[in-house]
């Protein structure tokens, strides 16, 4: 009964097919910017941090903000504009689309471009001097359950937003910081214990934590975690999100 | 009546729908059936849309029950989707998409067949005049275009049940003319249709059936023609004069058996049989205008001629 998702992600698709490149520069010119600034500019004033040169401590964390970026901001923006003034959920819900395969099309379409921002950046870490290792392929579909938890979290903020400036708490108070203090630039096993438990409520420092031992292929003992916490917070939002949206459309 | 000697298309019970306090459907009861266009007519507000949306699951009632196709709704509601069409009031075609790609898309969403989808989006734009449009970006098109585009996008599936929610609305009256041709040509194929309409005039040559909602309930109901015979009359006389020839004209019309209406220096005189005075009095008066009676009229005397907005 949940089949007909992938039409509302074909649909996705065939548009952002249209515009391929403008879409992929703007998901991708932030983390990319972010690399070059600090990695290059900051970087060079930095000793090693934990065995690695600063260019290739950022690298990994900024592979899983890609994702966030791209998945959250697309069920943000694209989401809401389909929602009202494009009225695409209106004509989708009078086929035999149900709300909920519709919320879930839109999730995961959402989710599939943050893992083509995350698998770019991915491609580019040679750029930068990182040498991935073969533990990516593990990397991948955590990539992409952080998309589809990002994604939900853009897509409650669509289903409670009731003009396109509603987005900007979320963007500042949630997804900025998030960039910030969930360990891309700094190494939180250095900070105080406090912080450390604090950073760990950060739903981005799972995945910054495993993107960094994938793309090192040095796994860590709390592994587990990390990926349990993204599976959880995925499926509960992924779920909070399908409710509110059916919520906002069927009255 | 041929038509309803067959089991319902669609059948609604009881149904009611209260957003909080406002009742904006109240104690509903209605069918379609196969092969007639019911047309729903009523003044802003009156409920017509939110009626269409319980039938399509987007909004949902507060009591009574809905059948389509002989199924329950919403247990049932993507099976019997699946055979409706519907021509929305406010535009949702995609504009992210081209003309064409909009009937592909949609009809994908029906799990039409693509090769057949091609096909039936092809002889829908034929058929709406808009194949020279195909690859056209929707903002490029006229309101007239959108309009028959989304016409065209609720054929794509080739329904039981055509939902047309004011088809013509804001068109001129070529694009008007253009659609009531094709929607009539389709009546004649045997499509079943609900449309909803302000045009009066669209309504008397679509509908076999009417039915007059107000304030969320049915008003009246019946053949277009005979309701306006039996309930206005044959003729309709207008008199514009001063206050106190109208009063006067009045007195002199008590002993027909016409109803009359005054709004502002205007007096409407609905005559349901000839009478000498009427006749006089149109010989008369200078100010004078005598048309048949129409659908307009039985709606306004339903209805009240105050305006309704929200």
């Amino acid at each position: 009964m949940w089949l007909l998702f992938y039409k509302v992600w074909l649909r996705n698709a065939s548009v952002w097919r249209k515009h391929v490149r403008a879409s992929l520069i703007g998901n991708l010119g932030q983390p990319f910017l972010f690399l070059l600034a600090m990695g290059f500019g900051l970087g060079r004033q930095i000793p090693q941090i934990e065995g690695v040169t600063y260019l290739q401590f950022i690298g990994p964390g900024l592979v899983a903000s890609a994702v966030m970026y791209s998945g959250s901001f697309e069920t943000m923006y694209g989401s809401y504009t389909r929602l009202t003034t494009q009225r695409t959920y209106e004509a989708i819900l009078m086929t035999p689309v149900s709300v909920e395969e519709l919320a879930l099309g839109e999730i995961i379409w959402a989710a599939t471009k943050g893992i083509l921002s995350g698998l770019i950046m991915l491609a580019a870490l040679p750029l930068f001097g990182l040498i991935p290792s073969p533990w990516i392929l593990a990397l991948i579909p955590m990539l992409f359950l952080e998309g589809i938890l990002f994604a939900s979290l853009g897509l409650i903020m669509t289903a409670l937003a009731s003009d396109y400036e509603f987005f900007n708490y979320f963007t500042s108070l949630f997804i900025t910081p998030l960039f910030l203090f969930s360990g891309i630039f700094f190494s939180i096993s250095a900070m105080n214990p406090v912080i450390q438990k604090i950073s760990l409520a950060l739903p981005l420092t799972h995945a910054v934590n495993l993107s960094r031992m994938l793309c090192y292929g040095r796994i860590g003992p709390d592994w587990p975690i990390h990926v349990l916490v993204i599976i959880i917070l995925s499926v509960f939002c992924a779920w909070i999100a399908i409710v509110l949206i059916r919520r906002r459309l069927i009255l | 009546m041929t038509l309803t000697a067959k089991p319902p298309l669609v059948e609604i019970r009881n149904l009611t729908k209260k957003f909080k306090d406002r009742v904006v459907v109240k104690d509903l009861d209605l069918c379609i059936y196969p092969g007639e266009c019911l047309g729903l007519l009523g003044p802003n507000g009156a409920g017509k849309t939110t009626t269409i949306y319980m039938l399509l699951g987007l909004v949902r009632p507060t009591s009574g029950e809905i059948s389509i196709f002989g199924e329950s709704i919403p247990k049932r509601l993507k099976h019997v989707k699946l055979r409706i069409g519907v021509a929305p009031q406010a535009d949702n075609l995609d504009p992210d998409l081209t003309v064409f790609e909009n009937l592909l898309v949609y009809a994908a969403y029906f799990g039409v067949n693509r090769s057949i989808a091609k096909k039936r989006a092809d002889e829908l734009l034929g058929f709406f005049a808009l194949k020279n449009r195909s690859d056209e970006i929707i903002q490029h098109l006229s309101g007239g275009q959108r309009r028959r585009l989304l016409l065209s996008r609720a054929l794509i599936n080739a329904p039981e049940l055509l939902i047309l929610d004011e088809p013509t609305i804001g068109l001129d009256p070529q694009a008007r003319h253009l659609i009531w041709e094709r929607l009539e040509n389709l009546r004649s194929q045997g499509t079943t249709m609900l449309l909803t309409s302000h045009y009066m005039e669209e309504v008397s040559r679509l509908a076999n059936r009417v039915l007059i909602l107000d304030e969320g309930k049915i008003v009246a109901q019946g053949d277009p023609g005979e309701m306006v015979a039996d309930m206005i009359g044959s003729e309709v006389f207008e008199v514009t004069d001063s206050p106190k020839k109208l009063d006067a004209l009045e007195e002199t019309l008590r002993s027909c058996k016409v109803d009359v209406e005054r709004v502002a220096d205007r007096l409407f005189i609905y005559a349901q049989e000839s009478c000498t005075e009427l006749e006089t009095m149109a010989i008369s008066l200078r100010h004078v205008s005598k048309r048949p009676a129409n659908l307009e009229d039985l709606f306004l005397k339903l209805t009240g001629r105050t305006l309704r907005e929200n």
